[in-house]
């Protein structure tokens, strides 16, 4: 054929670079997972590699990717986790990031998981996925809940229709799982041969296709189908173009004979579709009408008793009466369980964790080591952990299995749906909601989750206000105070108040969420909120099981694992600055006296603001570092209960007041270092990240001035 | 046959509608599209939120919450 064009050879050596797929190592096999979102697809993953994983970003994009391995039979099969997409089409990175590496990372086989419960829609994809390419796997999840809402999916039939093999899963059981791994085996050694059915368009458009097939027909080696290309090319699918140039060196738009054609082709069409955007309208509509075809034939719903339940919850959770009271009601209940059941378990590892001190200092004793030594090893590095650790881990155990129990109902969804009004007002994305609510676990967690949001405007606003909603490290900095000054006893009146004002502090925490995203919108980040859409899946049953093994080492441990690597080198660092003088007084009682000034007219003390300071890089040992600069001695004491510690705040001059501005100034100061870098690389922008600085901050210092002097002038402030 | 068109919006709680026309353009175009949303597609209203906006429907088997000025640039036919 007399074409310009020609292929040349890449090597995998250029696809590493593109692809952050280890293809040198010892895998044998690469396999692509492509899905919806919310079908089950990490789940599916999780299973199928255990531990033996990988998680990273693609290279140069913010959008995660996670690679894990497996053995079966002999062979060591890679596992590429793509993003969860809805379709191919659209454009957003994600799916370009998804269609990129099933056209051009070289998968030995596609698994895309659908969720049989709403297998429809899910089908969208896998037709779209079936036209790339050849070698594709159906994995229908979430059969359980299927069998629960009486759906049955014929599979037998759905592989017939659609010319591929389809196994059903259920994967949180491990159902189907093996027979999965069986068929990646049959179809990636060639036992199995996939015959995928291919769209068909209408005849206009069929027939410039195949105007074109010829010209790009073999042009990517196989690595794409022939006709899809065509496709993609005539409708002007810019994304792929440039996909095609980086990946195989490919530039079609090059070629006059090829552009000539093309652009006959796209007149022919233009005759009858108008414009290329009809187009568009009648590709989609070829593929939604196709998927609805095939499922008619194979999905049966005997009963709709189950979707009948969830509308009945639903009806109570998001009723226009009760939806938001049911909302505070819970979030209360989760705080109080967690000051309640605390307590105890706190007391009892403190005891421990001190009896252990004790047992050190004898051993140091006993080696003879100078007594800087155990400073700064025991009374400054251990007790600091120790603190760290016997405040933050109970607290941390119960209320991350909690917030994960309602996750995994699928609660959270309902929230942002109750919520979505009052974001909109504030012309923001309807998800910042959620991942406001991943905020309350951790701020950089919660950033990262930003990238579910599209919209880049959006995205930034939720990012630099993602802080004002306290973190797992500052929850037991308000819950302290809240219990000391605010609940007037220990007893169960007592927590309960002390709820109360820890949910007060989360709900003026969303309130300012609201009210800055707001004032962003409308000053620096001007712009209205685009479209967006929520899905709210089914209720599911919580495995209460899974939901305490991936609470308590997804979430706990990690987050006591990063503030034990910070704790040490902090109390190493107060242990100094407490115990350095200079003249007649430590460095600590010095920087905090030069600041009593400024802190005091926000109603703290120097101290406080010190402690603050030094907590930066994590806001659990905010309260540590205070407690052991009250300390004369310059080292945290043993306080084995509140009251003791109640009365070393009481000796320091607080009051009420202070306990309110100190919650209020936990809720609103900067960033930790954690989640500054993590905005950071997010954003990648010093710009955006000192503004995450700035603004909370900026807030805090205006509310805590606000209340203290309010409170001074009219003589309420108890001092 | 077209007095029963009405903005998806409007569709009370518990109607059921066939979607129209689709008077949106752009990324929120291609977003209804990810949902199967097409002409021709039945969508079924199904509550409020608290606030009265954003509203969930059910849309091919799946409940998506679609805000006031995205619903009511789909007209359907009430059935």
């Amino acid at each position: 054929m007399a074409m310009g064009l020609s292929r040349q050879s890449t090597g995998t050596g250029a696809l590493k670079e593109i692809f952050p797929v280890q293809l040198g190592t010892d895998a044998d096999y690469i396999i692509a997972l492509a899905g919806n979102p919310n079908t089950g697809k990490s789940t599916v993953f999780n299973s199928l590699t255990g531990l033996n994983q990988h998680t990273g970003n693609w290279p140069g994009k913010t959008v995660a990717c996670a690679q894990g391995k497996y053995d079966y039979k002999g062979n060591r099969y890679l596992l590429v986790d793509l993003p969860g997409t809805y379709s191919l089409l659209a454009n957003s990175v994600e799916e370009q990031v998804a269609r990129d590496f099933i056209c051009f990372g070289n998968p030995h086989a596609t698994v895309v998981v659908t969720d049989a419960t709403c297998l429809e829609r899910n089908l969208n994809l896998v037709l779209q996925i079936m036209e790339i390419t050849n070698k594709v796997v159906l994995c229908v999840n979430l059969m359980d809940e299927a069998r629960r809402k009486k759906i049955t999916v014929d599979l037998h039939k759905l592989g017939n229709l659609l010319g591929i093999p389809v196994i059903g899963t259920a994967a949180r059981s491990g159902e189907g799982l093996e027979e999965l791994k069986e068929t990646l085996r049959k179809v990636v050694s060639g036992e199995i041969k996939t015959k995928p059915r291919k769209v068909l368009y209408d005849d206009v458009l069929e027939q410039a296709v195949a105007r074109i097939l010829p010209l790009v027909s073999g042009l990517t080696g196989g690595r794409v189908d022939d006709k899809w290309l065509a496709l993609r090319l005539i409708d002007d699918d810019q994304a792929l173009l440039n996909s095609l140039k980086s990946y195989v060196h490919l530039n079609p738009a090059d070629d006059k004979i090829f552009r000539r054609k093309l652009a006959a082709a796209q007149i022919v069409l233009g005759e009858s579709y108008f414009d290329l955007n009809n187009l568009r309208d009648c590709i989609v509509t070829s593929i939604v009408k196709t998927a609805e075809n095939i499922s008619n034939e194979v999905v049966t719903c005997s009963d709709n008793s189950r979707s009948e339940l969830d509308r009945k919850l639903d009806g109570i959770l998001t009723s226009r009466l009760f939806g938001i009271p049911i909302m505070l009601g819970l979030l209360g209940m989760t705080f109080w369980l967690t000051i309640v059941g605390a307590n105890i378990p706190s007391t009892i590892l403190a005891n421990g964790l001190f009896l252990l001190e004790e047992q050190l200092t004898f051993f140091f004793a006993r080696l003879g080591t100078p007594p800087w030594i155990h400073g700064i090893l025991v009374t400054g590095m251990y007790r600091t952990l120790a603190w760290v650790v016997s405040v933050m881990l109970p607290p941390m155990a119960i209320f991350f299995p909690l917030f994960t129990l309602l996750e995994d109902f699928g609660y959270l969804p309902r929230v942002a749906f109750n919520l979505d009004y009052y974001f909109k007002k504030a012309c923001t994305h309807g998800k910042q909601a959620l991942t406001m609510c991943m905020g309350f676990g951790c701020n950089a967690a919660g950033i990262i989750a930003c990238r579910i949001i599209d919209s880049p405007r959006e995205r930034l606003i939720a990012t630099v206000t993602n802080n004002f909603v306290p973190c797992n490290g500052r929850f037991p900095t308000l819950i302290a105070l809240a219990g000391m000054f605010l609940a007037g006893g220990a007893n169960i009146f007592g927590s309960a108040v002390a709820a109360v004002s820890v949910m007060a502090a989360v709900v003026l925490g969303i309130t300012t969420t609201l009210f800055v995203s707001k004032l962003l919108s409308q000053t620096v980040l001007k712009g209205l909120p685009s479209a967006f859409t929520l899905e709210l899946p089914p209720y599911r049953k919580p495995q209460i099981g899974r939901i305490i093994v991936r609470s308590i080492f997804d979430r706990t441990l990690y987050v006591l694992g990063r503030a034990v690597a910070v704790a040490a080198p902090a109390g190493l660092v107060i242990w100094l600055m407490a115990n350095i003088r200079v003249g007649n007084a430590s460095i600590l009682s010095l920087c905090a006296h030069f600041l009593n000034p400024f802190a005091t007219a926000l109603g703290l003390d120097g101290y406080i603001l010190m402690a603050f300071i030094l907590g930066f890089p994590a806001n659990e040992i905010v309260i540590p570092v205070l407690i052991m600069s009250y300390m004369a001695k310059g080292a945290m004491l043993e306080l084995d209960s509140l009251e003791q510690m109640r009365q070393l705040f009481l000796n320091n001059g607080w009051t009420w007041l202070t306990a309110v501005c100190m919650i209020l100034f936990s809720l609103n100061h900067w960033p930790c270092g954690t989640t500054l870098w993590t905005i950071r690389k997010e954003t990648q922008s010093p710009k955006w990240t000192l503004l995450s600085f700035l603004v909370p901050t900026a807030t805090g210092i205006v509310l805590c001035f606000l209340v203290a002097q309010s409170a001074r002038l009219l003589g309420i402030a108890g001092n | 046959m077209n007095n029963n068109l009405v903005p998806l919006s409007e569709l009370p709680p518990g109607r059921l509608g066939i979607v129209k026309n689709l008077a949106v353009e752009g990324v929120a175009r291609r977003r209804m599209f990810d949902l199967g949303l097409i002409h021709g597609t039945a969508v079924e209203s199904l509550m409020k939120s608290p606030a009265g906006d954003p509203i969930a429907y059910r849309i091919r088997g799946a409940v998506i919450a679609l805000r006031l000025e995205e619903a009511e640039k789909l007209l359907v036919e009430v059935r």
